[in-house]
């Protein structure tokens, strides 16, 4: 490096005020230097470093000058403190529903409320069927995990599960269970359970406080209150997800086999449903155009051959290139896919909120600059028109791969 | 269409803004899908008030008789329901997910399938065919997905909001039809002595916490825009390098069946 002094005007700006976003970022890490008038300055402030645990240290010993000289930015990872129960003195189960294999934010409301009923001396434990892609067990509050894996599991086998959940109730006896009561499976599966342990549950259950339960009965004109059962299927937003703990997910077996049951109800697999047909606003996934898509027969083609819902950005819409009724964003459908695949649209701010409850978003687009592209987990900078044949191709590439394989 | 021996459970609803009685609505639904299977033949059971004028809502549905095991308000409907279900010889028994009044906890279909020792397909959406004892039926998911099962018979099913809508109540074959009461022992629920229903309150609103040491944190995090970065970006890539990191990307959420 030069030793030549180069100034950065707006960095100074910057440091000078102390209320912009970057100000704690620009600070000079000196400590004391000569003022215009040949006094010594000090700052108090840049002495010591920031500790691990998030507070501010000072070593007078003088051994350690920790954060060094450099500028640094302000975004450190702190490293929350890590919750270990060695023996638990009791166990809270839970059974999250793991769509697309992760924790839903349903799950986490849930994992708190669990970590909540755990106290200091009970373990929390997810039971989680199937192969998973979660890898936040640890700050979603999980301290046990039981992965129940096998064929047996797969596809739609609730008396299969119940059955496991039914060797977790006699090896671990939790005293409590908590699933959610959502239509994606916890409600049914934390219901068969009921009925299988004999157990009387409370359901849409929205808070546990102090040993009583408030859940919602009826058609949801009225609260029912009653002690806490042991069984309690909750409702969204049961409880805060926890925020400020790591967990240290200790993989826990389960002993003996698992009994097999000859199922009653045999899955055939899901049924092919017309996705123009699924209303907008639950579609999982989603495949939309903006002012960026020239070719619109194409992008038709391209939604068909994915298996998508269209969905439209609001300039495609004005210009009548889609329906009003597929318009996204604030003033049109606000969405929830999983997978929502943007082509196109450079993300005016009213479309990124229409958005905002999407999962993995996908950006198709000649600008890198673009808002769109900041929002997305994958986008690719080009021609829209080349990418989706490029798209087309490859999937009906793998469909017919899939035939073969069939065949 | 089959000569299926078909129950339908049906209870009294409540109108979810005014609280007034009606018929409720899922069973509703589930009295239309029996309708569309069995015709005229749909047998309809309630148990509770025979003298409930808005019973007779689901008889004008197109149904000449319904059967009511008598039981005050309060007392549980479980083990009459099974006592009944056990000897009327039914092959399929519909019913809604969750009742409008009362506890509502959906339990009930799930109870019955244990007492009675039948399968249960939760969110019955179509029954597609029946032969050599078993139904090709399909469930409804959430997201409009649909999944076919096959399960034998008899078995239970729960009806939720993807079944289809109801028919309209005619006014005069309303009147016309019979409710038969039968008298059953009565059995009184246990958690009505535990638990209190009062109205609902509105649930608390979220709140948006931030966490921040200092105000300038505070400040980043209120003028911060919608989650930046952490996105993969491709760029200068041929249209097919770009189409195989989407097609991937699809591949591994499962959304490409």
């Amino acid at each position: 490096m030069s030793d030549i002094i180069r100034r950065d005007p707006r960095a100074e700006w910057i440091a000078r005020n102390r209320l912009h976003p970057l100000h704690a970022a620009m600070q000079k890490a000196e400590t004391s230097w000569m003022g215009p008038n040949g006094i010594v300055r000090k700052n108090p402030h840049a002495v010591g470093f920031i500790g691990p645990n998030g507070i501010k240290r000072i070593d007078r010993s003088g051994a350690q000058q920790g954060g060094s000289g450099k500028r640094t930015t302000a975004s450190a990872v702190v490293q929350l403190p890590l919750h270990v129960i060695e023996q638990p003195a009791f166990y809270i189960a839970v059974v999250p529903d793991m769509i697309g294999g992760r924790l839903s934010a349903h799950d986490k409301d849930l994992l708190g409320l669990a970590n909540k009923l755990a106290g200091s001396d009970g373990a929390v434990v997810a039971v989680v069927f199937g192969e998973y892609k979660e890898n936040a067990f640890d700050t979603a509050g999980v301290d046990r995990l039981l992965h129940l894996d096998g064929e047996l599991f797969d596809g739609y086998a609730p008396e299969q599960r119940i059955l496991a959940l039914g060797a977790v109730e006699s090896q671990l006896a939790p005293r409590h269970w908590l699933l959610p009561d959502s239509r994606t499976g916890g409600g049914e599966l934390g219901r068969r359970l009921a009925a299988k342990l004999g157990e009387r549950p409370a359901t849409r259950v929205w808070q546990v406080a102090e040993g009583q339960c408030i859940g919602r009965a009826g058609a949801g004109r009225e609260d029912l209150v009653r002690r806490a059962p042991r069984l309690i299927l909750a409702a969204v937003e049961c409880a805060e997800p926890v925020s400020d703990s790591r967990h240290e997910v200790r993989p826990l077996e389960l002993q003996g086999k698992i009994a097999r049951n000859l199922p009653r109800i045999e899955d055939l697999g899901a049924v092919a449903v017309d996705p123009a047909l699924i209303p907008m606003a639950e579609a999982e996934f989603i495949l939309s155009g903006g002012n960026g898509v020239k070719d619109w027969t194409l992008f038709h083609r391209a939604a068909v051959a994915l298996g998508a819902t269209e969905g439209a950005s609001r300039v495609a819409v004005d210009d009548g290139f889609m329906p009003r009724n597929r318009q996204v964003g604030a003033t049109g459908t606000w969405v929830t896919a999983r997978v929502y695949m943007a082509v196109g649209i450079s993300g005016a701010i009213q479309h990124l909120q229409g958005i905002g409850a999407c999962d993995k978003v996908v950006a198709v687009n000649m600008d890198p600059g673009c808002d769109m592209i900041k929002r997305a987990d994958l986008s690719v900078i080009g021609d829209s028109a080349a990418i989706l044949a490029a798209l087309i191709e490859r999937v009906a590439a793998y469909r017919q791969a899939g035939e073969r394989d069939a065949a | 269409m089959t000569d299926l021996n078909i129950i339908t459970l049906v209870s009294v609803g409540a109108h979810p803004t005014s609280g007034r009685a009606r018929r409720a609505e899922q069973d509703a639904r589930a009295v239309e899908l029996g309708l569309r299977l069995a015709g005229e033949r749909l047998q309809l059971l309630h148990a509770g008030d025979p003298r409930e004028e808005t019973l007779r809502a689901y008889l004008g549905m197109g149904l000449g008789e319904m059967a009511v095991l008598e039981q005050p308000p309060g007392a549980d409907a479980l083990p009459v329901l099974a006592d009944y279900l056990r000897h009327a010889g039914a092959q399929l028994v519909l019913t809604g997910s969750q009742a409008e009044t009362g506890e509502g906890s959906g339990m009930l279909p799930f109870l019955l399938a244990e007492q009675l020792g039948w399968p249960l397909v939760v969110g019955l959406a179509e029954v597609e065919k029946i032969e050599k004892g078993q139904a090709q039926v399909l469930q409804a998911l959430p997201r409009g997905q649909r999944r076919r099962l096959k399960v034998r018979l008899p078995f239970i099913a729960s009806v939720d909001n993807a079944a289809p809508a109801a028919r309209q109540s005619a006014f005069g074959p309303a009147r016309r039809g019979q409710l038969q009461a039968s008298e059953v022992a009565i059995v009184d629920d246990s958690l009505l002595a535990e638990a209190q229903l009062q109205a609902a309150r509105p649930r608390p609103k979220r709140l948006k916490v931030i966490k921040a040491k200092t105000g300038a944190e505070r400040m980043k995090a209120a003028t911060a825009k919608a989650s930046g970065g952490g996105g993969q970006v491709l760029k200068d890539v041929s249209a097919q390098a770009g189409a195989e990191a989407i097609f991937k990307l699809l591949v591994e959420e499962g959304v490409l069946r």
